[in-house]
């Protein structure tokens, strides 16, 4: 402790003892703070204090022993505060890290959606925490095709992330093989079964969009069923599919399945943040989705998904448990 | 929401009764568990009880699958039982329902 601290100390204390004034007491409040930026302990202050004492008149004997007794106890404060302050710095190293690691999973992750003439295309992707355990991909193949990918990696944050990367990775080098939905969730399967943690698992589905005949084939890895909206009927069906999620059981094959859509039929792909909703003391049932995608059936692709979002966020009372990814794929 | 565990076992068969959630924050105790029970050699068989579970999320999921996996190196059967419907969808929807759900006729 410096001589220069305990001067100010000595001010602080002869002048209050005087008049008991309240900017007195906001002086030490200031110089509190200004004793914890320079990591002065607490035994420190108390021997402070005790010093500043003795300078400003006799000290009874008793009251000077008692000092020996607050010092040991500020020793365990002190030691506690050392403890948390080593715990802060390295919680602000790991943010930093997860901050970049936010950062480089969002390269994962397609900026800029496919552009096809008369199909609209709307996306929304909200992850629970920084970092999300959703995963989508476009890839446009041709003049009339494009591919689209949605999926859940079990958990979220830093294995998910993890994760993310093979599939990106898996996906790209699989890509220039326009391999048919089905084998391309056989051959990822095959990857993700091989080296992700046996605790986790990636739901997904996989599909090929021909622009230029509306027919989305498609295939399903335990996924969460999306919908089909038939403008004719006015009535939403679900985007039925059956297989096992990737990296349960090495070999698992996968049926696909083809839709033609008509002028005003849409498809929404989905995460289970979308349909896994608690409102109160329930979970939302997907009829209940249904009636809300109902209201939305002419608006627009991205405006459908912004809006049912508003609107679960809502009924949720601005809970978002888990991450939130649905995509529209709409003939116009 | 907790997640109660209680178990019976028998000559080497071991049956849990869940109750509750199985979630990111209750999963720890199933999973340290149920990897226990598969890989002690003594253990044949494993039964699960899910009649009182209202919720399972992906990660409770995730712990059945890597029990299962464990079950393919040390010969363990797995198999889980009186699931809710809810709970059912799930097992269904990600593929683990023909796995782990023993048909009718075999033994429960």
């Amino acid at each position: 402790m410096s001589q220069e601290n305990e001067d100010i100390y000595t001010r602080i204390v002869r002048d209050y003892l005087k008049g008991k004034r309240e900017d007195q007491l906001y002086l030490a409040q200031q110089l509190g703070k200004w004793l914890l930026s320079r990591n002065i302990s607490p035994e420190e202050v108390t021997d402070m204090h005790a010093n500043v004492l003795e300078h400003l008149g006799d000290v009874p004997e008793f009251i000077q022993d008692s000092f020996q007794i607050l010092t040991e106890i500020m020793i365990e404060y002190g030691n506690a505060y050392r403890s948390f302050d080593s715990w802060r710095s390295r919680h602000q190293q790991l943010q930093a890290e997860i901050a970049i690691a936010t950062a480089m999973q969002q390269t994962l992750l397609p900026e800029t959606l496919p552009q096809y003439p008369n199909v609209d295309i709307g996306m929304i992707s909200i992850p629970a925490k920084e970092m999300s355990g959703d995963f989508y991909h476009f890839l446009c193949e041709s003049k009339s095709e494009f591919t689209v990918a949605i999926a859940d990696i079990t958990g979220k944050g830093i294995p998910a992330a993890m994760c993310m990367s093979m599939l990106r990775y898996a996906m790209d080098s699989l890509g220039e093989m326009k391999l048919a939905p089905g084998n391309m969730l056989r051959h990822l399967n095959s990857v993700v079964e091989r080296n992700i943690d046996p605790c986790m698992f990636v739901t997904m589905q996989f599909g090929r969009y021909n622009t230029a005949q509306h027919v989305f084939r498609y295939a399903t890895a335990g996924q969460e069923p999306g919908f089909l909206y038939r403008a004719r009927e006015n009535r939403f069906f679900d985007l039925e599919g059956c297989g096992t999620a990737l990296g349960i059981a090495a070999g698992s094959e996968y049926e696909e399945r083809e839709i033609y859509l008509e002028p005003g039929d849409f498809l929404i792909l989905l995460t289970d943040g979308v349909t896994e909703r608690k409102i109160g003391r329930y979970y939302i049932q997907r009829e209940e989705l249904v009636s809300l995608l109902e209201e939305e059936t002419s608006a627009s692709a991205q405006e459908m998904a912004n809006h049912l979002y508003r609107r679960l966020l809502l009924l949720s009372q601005f809970e978002l448990p888990d991450d939130y990814t649905m995509i529209v794929l709409r003939r116009t | 929401m907790e997640l109660m565990i209680r178990e019976n076992s028998q000559d080497g068969q071991h049956l849990l009764y869940l109750e509750g959630e199985i979630d990111a924050y209750t999963v720890s105790k199933l999973r340290d568990l149920l990897l226990c029970l598969v890989n002690r050699p003594e253990v044949k068989r494993v039964a699960v009880d899910l009649s009182a579970v209202e919720y399972i999320d992906s990660t409770g999921i995730g712990t059945f699958v890597a029990a299962m996996k464990a079950c393919k190196q040390t010969g363990c059967e797995l198999a889980v039982q009186n699931l809710s419907p809810r709970v059912e969808r799930l097992f269904r929807i990600t593929g683990l329902y023909e796995r782990m759900v023993p048909h009718k006729g075999e033994s429960e």
